[in-house]
């Protein structure tokens, strides 16, 4: 096959806008002055400020609090959906349980947040209850289909006569689940439960809307931070935040292909 | 038939299967009533789509009948789910765990049954020793050749001694040499376990080798149940004469009836005896069939038939003779070549046609 040249160029160029910044970003969380952007050696000074960081501590207990739950939860709702559309005979208005499910993928975030912000004012109003249960409710319903997608894959990919093979053993429907078709499906249940974590902690703008005061997820304290005065220690915990992003989707991808 | 009173294992008692509804309404057993016997290897043959899996998975509890009832030892299993019955199935491809080992799959049925871990232990030891799988025992499947791959999935089927074992085409995903070799080890662990073995091809010759007994079907119908000796010398039906084997159709008219056999007025106006079919109503126009290798050339002017030698086809064991019949038609004999003989006829000549006696069969329709 030929080269495309032109292609490459552009491949190229829209690779260094994508990660100059990003490369950037991670340098200057070395800087041993106070800018962000005149370098002035290097330290890990930092990380140490973003490590003893009380309000970075709490943010950061936050989020994974909440990506804890979240992901769990919307892992569970997930594996039971895709196996209620995989293993069934296809039903009436299973297009729309797809578009359902799918529903914060098309769904502008911004018009999510502001739908559940009012929703869940309403609520409070009438429970009284200020908790963290709203995070963690509106985390879930927006990581359901990033976990369903692989969990779905998998199951697909799954040779339906093994669980008719199992019944033909002895195995009852719920023995056939657990000892066949659970851990059949297990890697992409890994995997789904990885991809929420990873959106979840990440997400700004419906966690921006939602949250009660004193609830600031890792990423919108930095939200907050950037008002104020700019220091690298916000570039030290984007660097740590990316790292850990980083390595939970190449775990991702790295489950992903060992099913092959 | 042996004679020799069998209990049934397996009853099907007009079993019909139909699939989907109005204009895409499929008829995939039709009106099936069939007893398998005890210890028996028994094989559904016929075409594809003829109903094959589907009978079988019937009997397995995969699928339940639309009418009619399956009994399983006497007992009516129709409705009964495929866990509560003691039916294994080997699958055509397999289906083996892929997260486990070849001894954890054999161990998988007799776990579910609530075995003890010491008796699953010893169970999973011999069916190993029984498939010479003893050396593979904690492989992966996926690490496994084909037809070891197939020796599990017969072991494992195994294991809990089912009553009836399935084997939905087994050998069809293996090589012709390794397919042999496991047409005789299924009959030696057939013979072995003593389990009734309901057995789905459509290859002809694997059904006549390994059965005791063939069920030959066509479009959701068993057409006729018999030993492969029935069913090959004494077809009843045109379905069956033209699916197995090669088979002279010729067409007669009943000139007379006596018990099981009638004479019979060929086109040629010979009149020779031949084998009624079983409950066959009275006819005067039947077809009637032999096989090649069941009617020999004679002088022209002698035997039951008169023709000229069309073509002949030489094959090693057996020389082939199409004769162009004088009342019209074609009829094929099978000769064996003896050794060093040499062409007895030509192409061109005219000869006679000698039926064996008793090689003639009526066909009911
Ligand atoms: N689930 C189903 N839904 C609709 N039609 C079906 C279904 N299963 C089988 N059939 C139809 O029933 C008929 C018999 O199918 P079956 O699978 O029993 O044939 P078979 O004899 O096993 O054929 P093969 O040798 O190709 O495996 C076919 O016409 C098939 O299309
Ligand atoms: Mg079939």
């Amino acid at each position: 096959m030929k080269r495309q040249a032109g292609f490459t160029t552009v491949a190229i160029i829209c690779f260094v806008c994508l990660y100059a910044p990003i490369v950037v970003l991670v340098a200057y969380s070395f800087n041993a002055g106070e800018s962000i952007a005149v370098w002035q050696g290097f330290s890990w000074r930092w990380y140490a400020a973003a490590w003893e960081n009380e309000e970075v501590q709490r943010a950061a207990w936050l989020s994974v609090l909440v990506a804890v739950q979240a992901s769990f939860y919307a892992t569970v709702v997930a594996t039971m959906a895709a196996l209620a559309t995989t293993r069934n005979k296809a039903f009436r208005g299973q297009t729309a349980v797809f578009a359902l499910i799918n529903q914060p993928l098309m769904v502008p975030e911004i018009v999510t947040g502001v739908a559940l912000l009012i929703v869940f004012a309403m609520v409070k109003v009438a429970t009284g209850y200020n908790g963290l249960g709203y995070l963690v409710l509106a985390h879930t319903a927006f990581c359901i289909p990033f976990a369903y997608l692989p969990i779905r894959a998998r199951l697909e990919g799954m040779d339906l006569t093994l669980e008719t093979a199992a019944a033909d053993l002895y195995a009852t429907p719920w023995k056939t689940f657990r000892r066949v078709t659970l851990p059949l499906m297990w890697p992409g249940i890994l995997a789904g439960a990885m991809l929420a974590f990873v959106i979840s902690l990440d997400d700004v703008v419906i966690t921006e809307l939602v949250k009660g005061p004193g609830q600031d997820t890792l990423p919108t304290y930095m939200l907050g931070q950037l008002r104020r005065v700019v220091t690298p220690e916000i570039n030290a915990i984007s660097s740590a935040l990316l790292a850990v992003s980083v390595v939970i989707v190449s775990l991702f991808f790295l489950l992903n292909r060992k099913r092959g | 038939m042996d004679g020799s009173v069998r209990d049934i294992a397996v009853e099907a008692e007009n079993v019909s299967k139909i699939f989907g509804s109005g204009s895409d309404e499929v008829r995939a057993l039709d009106d099936v009533s069939v007893g398998i016997q005890d210890n028996e290897f028994f094989t559904l043959l016929g075409p594809s789509g003829c109903g094959k899996t589907t009978l079988l998975r019937l009997i397995a509890g995969f699928d339940h009948p639309t009418k009619g009832s399956i009994r399983l030892a006497g007992q009516d299993i129709s409705y009964l789910p495929p866990y509560r019955r003691s039916v294994n199935t080997v699958f055509q491809n397999y289906a083996l765990f892929p997260h486990m080992t070849v001894a954890q799959n054999i161990g998988f049925g007799l776990e579910m049954q609530g075995r003890s871990r010491a008796e699953v232990r010893e169970t999973v030891g011999n069916m190993l020793a029984l498939v010479r799988m003893e050396a593979l025992a904690n492989r992966r499947t996926s690490q496994i050749s084909g037809g070891q791959q197939q020796r599990v999935a017969l072991a494992r089927a195994l294991a809990p001694r089912p009553k009836v074992l399935l084997l939905d085409e087994p050998l069809s995903a293996l090589d012709y040499k390794l397919r042999k070799d496991m047409q005789i080890e299924l009959k030696r662990l057939q013979h072995e376990t003593g389990i009734t073995f309901v057995f789905v091809t459509h290859d002809q010759e694997e059904a006549l080798t390994m059965s005791d007994r063939i069920a030959v079907m066509s479009s959701g119908k068993i057409l006729q149940v018999g030993s492969p000796r029935d069913i090959y010398d004494r077809p009843s039906e045109r379905f069956v004469a033209d699916f197995i084997g090669d088979t002279n159709f010729l067409e007669a008219e009943v000139a007379g009836k006596e018990g099981a056999t009638a004479r019979i007025r060929l086109a040629s106006g010979v009149e020779v005896e031949a084998d009624l079919p079983s409950g066959m109503a009275d006819a005067r126009q039947v077809t009637v069939v032999i096989r090649p290798e069941h009617a020999a050339l004679a002088p022209a002017g002698q035997g039951e038939l008169q023709g000229r030698i069309a073509n002949i086809v030489y094959f090693g064991t057996d020389t082939h003779y199409h004769v162009d019949l004088d009342t019209g038609g074609q009829f094929t004999l099978r000769l064996q070549n003896p050794r060093g003989g040499r062409e007895l006829h030509g192409e061109g000549e005219p000869v006679g046609i000698a039926f064996e006696p008793g090689a003639l069969q009526v066909l009911r329709d």
